[in-house]
């Protein structure tokens, strides 16, 4: 039977915006901690930590998030854990916000100027030390717009997990579009609700992008 | 030969070991070869001037001591302890050694007292209000105590200088190091920076100064140091240094400094 595209359709769909969203943050929250981690490791004086930070960000950068998904999901069962799309796209889409905003932030912290390290560490500072008073928060203040940046890129990335049966935006769409063969409104649809949650934050990292420059060609 | 001599009589009557001694130290920065065959022995309160041409190891050398650079091989010794490679060896080093850069290095996000407080609170584990106390009374010492609570941005040149030398000297060095300290200032501030040297030199402070200011050198070095390409080419009183230089190259480079 063929439903038509209507309000409780469109409202099928709007409310799946909540997933998405709530995806989208703690993937992005996973991430910040995760990322923080493999950033500092990347950093780290001790060269099997730099190995690993490195190793990971390869591996995540280097395949394809969607087959990131597959393993997440697919080795949930032969890890023997009852298979859940929520958890397997949660772990997944963290560990990629991971090495991600390790790699983003890593840039950040060695954008620093070396003299500031240098001259910590002439004051004999532990790493913890130069890390959490002087270069962190230097490099957090070049690091707030490419982060933002990232944001948006991940909120578009949980639409992937539509394909382990996550049902977010995207299969939301999918499932609305299939039940009343009007695909192109329906997808349409779902394009102008990712626009309006991404618009925004990409005004809001260009904006600070701008105010960041200008701090610093001054 | 006398200039020997008289340093062994001296550590002798004192029976204290030298601040620093660096043995046959070599460097390399991967195939270019920055120090060959360095030694150098600096009393407690000598005040040593090193000079040369720019790329001729100066600089380098000076990071040996607190290893900012680290030798590929030779011993360093300060006051005795020959310098861990481990890091918690070296942080404890770095303890005794103070550093001024040329490019002063302070934390621009932080007040000019944070900068002098963050190293006696996190490092020698002081109380605030006690790291306070020290950070105020050395500012108090390099002339800017009104300055405290400004951001680095807010201060001239010559005052972030200043502010360098106080942070430094609040973790209570035995030693200085200097790595060129007027070299980016505006000529009409190189003189405070200098007189706070000075001031720093007449109470005793173990200092090693890569500089071109001769007439700093002049009045306030017990030795000067000449270096070029990675060596120590000579070494001598600043009497017998500037009126009598024994080699070529010495005498070729005080000439292009006049």
């Amino acid at each position: 039977m063929i439903r038509d595209y209507g309000l409780n359709e469109f409202f099928f769909i709007a409310t799946a915006i909540q997933w998405t969203l709530a995806l989208s943050l703690i993937a992005f929250g996973g991430g910040i901690l995760g990322g923080l981690i493999i950033a500092l490791m990347r950093v780290a004086d001790a060269k099997p930590f730099r190995w690993f930070a490195l190793g990971f960000i390869r591996f995540f950068q280097g395949t394809p998030l969607l087959m990131q998904l597959f393993v997440a999901y697919f080795g949930m069962a032969i890890i023997g854990l009852p298979t859940n799309p929520w958890i397997a796209a949660a772990v997944a889409l963290t560990l990629h916000a991971s090495a991600f905003l390790g790699e983003i932030w890593r840039g950040c912290i060695e954008a620093v100027p070396a003299g500031q390290r240098e001259a910590s560490t002439a004051l004999s500072f532990s790493y913890w030390v130069r890390m959490r008073y002087v270069i962190l928060p230097q490099a957090a203040r070049i690091a707030v717009a490419p982060t933002t940046g990232f944001l948006v890129q991940l909120i578009k990335a949980t639409s992937l997990a539509s394909i382990i049966g996550f049902t977010e935006l995207t299969r939301a769409g999918q499932i609305i579009s299939n039940a009343t063969f009007k695909p192109f409104i329906v997808i349409s649809t779902v394009a102008v609700f990712y626009f309006l949650l991404c618009w925004p934050l990409s005004l809001l990292a260009s904006r600070m992008e701008q105010r960041f420059s200008r701090a610093t060609t001054r | 030969m006398t200039q020997e001599t008289k340093i062994d009589a001296k550590s002798a009557a004192d029976a204290r070991p030298p601040a620093i001694e660096m043995d046959s130290i070599n460097t390399w920065f991967g195939d270019f070869h920055a120090l060959k065959n360095v030694n150098l022995r600096v009393d407690l309160g000598e005040r040593i001037v090193i000079c040369g041409p720019s790329g001729s190891g100066k600089s380098t050398l000076i990071r040996c001591i607190n290893q900012l650079e680290t030798a590929r091989d030779g011993t360093i010794r300060i006051n005795g302890t020959a310098l861990a490679q481990d890091a918690s060896g070296a942080r404890a080093a770095r303890q005794e050694i103070g550093m001024v850069f040329q490019q002063f290095n302070l934390f621009p996000h932080m007040t000019v007292l944070e900068n002098c407080t963050l190293g006696p609170i996190k490092v020698a584990g002081k109380p605030k209000a006690e790291a306070e106390k020290i950070a105020r009374a050395y500012l108090d010492r390099v002339r800017i105590p009104e300055q405290a609570d400004k951001y680095p941005a807010q201060l001239s040149g010559g005052q972030q200088q200043r502010v360098a030398i106080a942070r430094a000297l609040c973790m209570q060095p035995r030693i200085m190091l200097f790595d060129e300290p007027t070299s980016a200032l505006d000529p009409e501030m190189v003189k405070e920076v200098l007189d706070t040297m000075i001031d720093l030199a007449k109470d005793g402070m173990t200092m090693i100064c890569v500089t071109h200011e001769m007439g700093f050198a002049r009045s306030v070095a017990d030795r000067v140091i000449f270096m070029d390409h990675g060596e120590i080419i000579e070494e001598n009183s600043p009497e017998l240094f500037f009126k009598a230089p024994k080699s070529r190259r010495t005498k070729d480079f005080l000439g292009q400094l006049i």
